[in-house]
């Protein structure tokens, strides 16, 4: 593999934390805060877009890996940055999305008169801090400082109201978090220490960081660690623990779009998925018959967060669910082990990354602009709200997997994936089918409704009344984006063939 | 003698070590003046951490031979001799002892108001004390400077103590006083079988299987309500709830290691027959430690006690990792041993401010002070995470080690202290949470004031070696490594080969 050495995904992920001390330092004026907060985004996507032509596969780029040490702290153990095709997939969609959640955070926290503005500002970065280095990490042990990370600093954004309910479900959620990471994923990565001497991934999918052998001489204590890695990282929603996701919703809604669509969920799914096909490799899942029980494990997820989302009134819980649906999609898609599949779910942290920012910035500006939690009351609402619904119409066609938004490229590779496979592809189609049903079910009446159900009575109609513009534009770019990558997808499919080789 | 390496500075630089406090407690007798006390002590404890330096920059990490070795005929009758030595499992120690007297007298400045110059003798005597337990290689010696020690300890919590001081303190004395007397016991039993009371040369020799169960049993009691390991560990929380700021960082950071020290020194190397045999339960004792020192901190309301029990979950795991007997598990418990100094000594530098503050301990009465102290909140957040073995801290790096090496060896014993790692980070971010955030009612806090720069210049290097231990170890590592596999090979255990006594008792 052509590696090169460069100092490009420190500056990245510096530039965050340089982000949120300014914030902190400018706190009592906010317009310079909230330009701290863009410049840091810009300046973060400008350094990560400037890697693409580096390490983007042949027609686009030269195709490398930029490698960049930190420190070297035992044998075998460092913390190392690196950027290769896999962690592009993850880092540009996070570093974009940053900068629309920028704009409307700040239009949603001023619209609503929030409290302790700062400390969101400072915390929304540094959460991107770990996202990003979670993304460009080298190492497991480097994956799991930035995990961590990302853990203790959304712990604020979740508690943010500082209520009871906003206690109670910060409380859960880094409960959750951390209980899991430090009984599970602590282990596991000590005893892959134990038994290989590194924690460093190798440059391709297939080989995993096991030596040959390992299957035979400790078969059963690897499919242990394993399950250690699905179960502990415990942000990627996959039940039984998903409970925190729901409890997060409490926090303002930008958190919970981009954290919990974009950043912090999808953490989660990029660790699970880089120590599937990084750390045990295609090849081991293959010999210990690893995938397919995986893939039937998450399906379970799939159609019971589904079934879940169909009872849920208040809007953002619905999302959330769906959120905890969705992400098993990806998990799915490796645990197929086929190229199409691996390459459906991959492409799937992109796809829903957009999708679903959109749908959670709409109930947030529906929310600004009427106050309104519950799909019930949002009845007729479409007519008062043309854009905002309008977009939500298209993400979750993109939800539901439909053409021609970026939802659909998901399901065919994931379709396309499973057919590709010697067994069991019946019982995986049919969860799909299904899984497809529900999303029809739960999402189309919230758009039907809004724009062909009958208003509240008492609630008459004032013509258009749109939340502040900061929201709606970033709205609108993120639904547009998700109807171009559905019928463009070939820029991220590049890097997601890279991946699979 | 083949074993030590005679030092060759020009001076004898243990003496001055051990004797340097002892001078500045004399001669702090005829200073008047609180303030001028406070100087001097400071005055004394920078020069002896000084001079404690050039120690690391000479040493010697190619050999695990003893360095810097000072001998003189003491009693020649009862072949009692002053021999000082450190080899790379006493160096660390003895500069962490160095360098954080002078912190501990900064931590006292204020909060010790009365006695001012009682205070920094016993201090002064303290630190004479310590360095000369972790330097002595005669018998002896050890044991009158570990009952030494004893007593200006005893005064520090009985004098400038809390409410309860007066139980807090005999029960530290009689506790230590009762591990001590099984210390002596051992003490002469080698000497009667050896005739001679050297450390050195009473490693390694042909004691009979017996003998070694009960020597080993009376050290390790000894040891074992020092560090303090589950059951003997009930005088700890007294203790630190009741001492002085300054007395409970010197009883966290470096009395609860001359217990490990010891195992170490003594337990592993002359009754490396006694170690195996009773390696099992020493194992699941470190595991039954970790783990009630875990929940029990979870129920803590005072925030000193919560820091007190989570030493004996801490402290578990440096004994789980000396008796798993390889190499990453003794380095990362030796390196456990230094982090939980500076980590829990910086927490109850911590803790103590707030109580100047406050006067009270209650984690309640202490809620919710994050908005009106951010500096104060900033440190205790980065001590906590540190304390929780946050990766990039320095207790990541002593955890890790251990668990390897216990995973190497025993993998049910470390599966069996992993739950020990999540207590630990639940009992940390539930204080955490609390001082900074609170309730939904939180007592009014707005007239508390942020640290100051003496507070900030005492909690500053500590933080600074949090972090320089937890990325690049090596500068800590480097000293460990000769000395602890001379160590494991004295034990007779072969590397990855694990113990065929142990084996019937472990899955």
């Amino acid at each position: 593999m052509d590696t090169i050495v460069s100092v490009k995904p420190l500056l990245a992920i510096l530039t965050a934390l340089a982000g949120s001390v300014l914030v902190m330092l400018s706190g009592r004026k906010p317009n310079v805060r909230e330009s701290w907060s863009f410049v840091a985004a810009v300046t973060m996507f400008a350094i990560i877009a400037s890697m693409i032509t580096t390490v983007a596969p042949a027609p686009l780029g030269q195709g490398r890996t930029i490698v960049y040490q930190l420190f070297s702290i035992l044998p075998g153990l460092s913390i190392t940055l690196r950027v290769d095709a896999f962690s592009m997939i993850f880092a540009v969609v996070a570093s974009f999305l940053w900068m629309l959640a920028v704009f409307y955070s700040a239009g949603y926290m001023r619209g609503l008169h929030e409290h302790a503005q700062t400390r969101f500002n400072a915390c929304f970065a540094l959460a991107l801090f770990g996202a990003i280095g979670v993304a460009f990490s080298d190492n497991l042990f480097t994956l799991y400082l930035f995990y961590e990370i990302v853990s203790i600093c959304t712990y604020p954004l979740v508690a943010h109201h500082q209520d009871e309910e906003g206690y109670e479900g910060a409380k859960k959620y880094i409960v959750y978090l951390t209980t899991t990471a430090k009984g599970l994923v602590l282990p596991a990565m000590i005893l892959i220490y134990v038994l290989t001497g590194t924690l460093d991934f190798p440059h391709n999918i297939q080989s995993g960081i096991f030596p040959a052998g390992t299957v035979d001489s400790h078969g059963v204590l690897v499919t242990v660690l394993y399950i250690f890695c699905i179960l502990g990282f415990a942000k990627n929603g996959i039940m039984p623990f998903h409970n925190w996701l729901p409890g997060a919703m409490v926090a303002p809604t930008p958190v919970s779009a981009l954290l919990h669509a974009v950043a912090v969920v999808k953490v989660g799914v990029f660790c699970t998925t880089r120590v599937m096909l990084y750390v045990f490799g295609t090849d081991l899942m293959n010999a210990l018959n690893l995938g397919i029980p995986t893939a039937y494990f998450v399906s379970f997820t799939i159609l019971a967060a589904s079934i879940i989302a169909l009872s849920k009134d208040n809007l953002k819980a619905r999302l959330a669910y769906s959120t905890v649906s969705q992400l098993s999609y990806i998990v799915l898609g490796v645990a197929l082990l086929t190229t199409s599949g691996i390459q459906g779910g991959l492409i799937h942290i992109a796809n829903h990354a957009f999708s679903k920012i959109t749908l959670f910035f709409c109930a947030g500006a529906i929310y600004v602009a009427t106050h309104k939690k519950c799909i019930s009351e949002m009845s007729g609402l479409g007519r008062t709200m043309p854009f905002t619904f309008g977009a939500f119409a298209i993400a979750s066609l993109s939800m539901i997997g439909a053409p021609p938004v970026a939802g659909f490229v998901t399901k065919w590779k994931l379709l396309v994936g499973t057919m590709e496979m010697e067994t069991h592809y019946i019982g995986i189609l049919l969860v799909l089918l299904a899984s497809t049903l529900l999303n029809v079910g739960y999402f189309a009446p919230v758009t039907y409704k809004a724009f062909f159900g009958k208003r509240p009575a008492g609630e008459a109609y004032e013509g258009i009344k749109e939340a502040p513009l900061t929201m709606v534009v970033p709205i609108m770019i993120a639904a547009i984006i998700s109807v171009i990558i559905g019928i463009y997808p070939d820029f991220i499919m590049n890097f997601v063939k890279a991946v699979t080789g | 003698m083949d074993f030590l390496l005679m030092n060759d500075m020009g001076f004898p630089i243990l003496s001055t070590l051990i004797f340097l406090p002892l001078a500045g407690a004399l001669i702090l007798l005829c200073i008047p003046g609180e303030n001028a006390a406070r100087n001097w002590t400071m005055l004394v404890t920078i020069v002896t951490a000084l001079i404690s330096l050039p120690l690391y920059w000479k040493f010697d990490v190619t050999t695990a031979k003893y360095q810097f070795c000072e001998q003189l005929a003491w009693i020649p009758s009862l072949n009692i001799n002053y021999t000082l030595g450190i080899d790379g499992i006493s160096l660390l120690l003895v500069l962490m002892t160095t360098l954080l007297m002078p912190l501990c007298v900064l931590g006292s400045w204020r909060y010790i108001e009365k006695r001012v110059k009682e205070f920094m003798i016993c201090l002064l005597l303290m630190e004479t004390s310590m360095l000369g337990v972790f330097m002595a290689l005669d018998l002896v010696l050890f044991y009158i400077l570990w009952e030494a020690m004893l007593i200006p300890m005893y005064l520090l919590i009985a004098v400038w103590g809390g409410p309860r001081k007066v139980y807090a303190s005999i029960k530290f004395f009689l506790y230590t006083l009762a591990g001590s007397v099984l210390l002596l016991v051992a003490i002469i039993a080698l000497y009667l079988h050896q005739g001679t009371f050297s450390i050195p040369a009473l490693m390694g020799q042909d004691y009979s299987s017996t003998f070694q169960i009960l020597v080993f049993l009376a050290f390790f009691l000894a040891f074992a309500i020092k560090v303090p390991m589950f059951p003997f560990h009930t005088w700890l929380p007294a203790a630190h709830v009741e001492a002085p700021t300054a007395g409970s960082v010197i009883l966290a950071s470096v009395l609860l290691k001359m217990g490990t020290y010891g195992f170490l020194r003594f337990c592993l190397p002359i009754t490396p027959e006694a170690t195996l045999t009773f390696l099992p339960y020493v194992l699941w004792l470190s595991v039954a430690g970790i783990l009630y020192g875990g929940f029990t901190a979870l129920a803590q309301q005072d925030m000193k006690k919560l820091i007190a029990y989570s030493s004996v979950g801490h402290m578990g795991f440096v004994t789980l990792g000396i008796f798993v007997l390889n190499q990453k598990g003794i380095e990362g418990a030796i390196l456990q041993m230094i982090n939980h100094g500076i980590t829990t000594g910086a927490l109850f530098f911590c803790v103590g401010m707030m109580y100047e503050r406050t006067h009270s301990r209650e984690l309640s009465a202490a809620a919710g002070v994050g908005r009106f102290m951010p500096v104060y909140v900033a440190f205790l957040t980065f001590f906590s995470l540190s304390s929780l073995a946050f990766p990039g801290t320095n207790s990541f790096i002593g955890e890790f080690l251990i668990l390897a090496g216990g995973f190497a060896d025993y993998k049910l014993v470390a599966a069996c202290a992993i739950p020990g790692a999540v207590l630990a980070a639940a009992y940390m971010f539930r204080m955490l949470q609390r001082v900074v955030w609170g309730g939904t009612n939180n007592p009014d806090q707005s007239n508390l004031t942020d640290l100051n720069l003496r507070e900030i210049v005492t909690l500053a290097p500590l933080l600074y070696f949090v972090f320089w231990i937890g990325l690049s170890p090596e500068p800590f590592m480097n000293v460990l490594h000769v000395s602890v596999s001379h160590l494991i090979e004295q034990v007779g255990v072969a590397p990855g080969d694990s113990v065929s006594i142990a084996k019937l008792m472990l899955p």
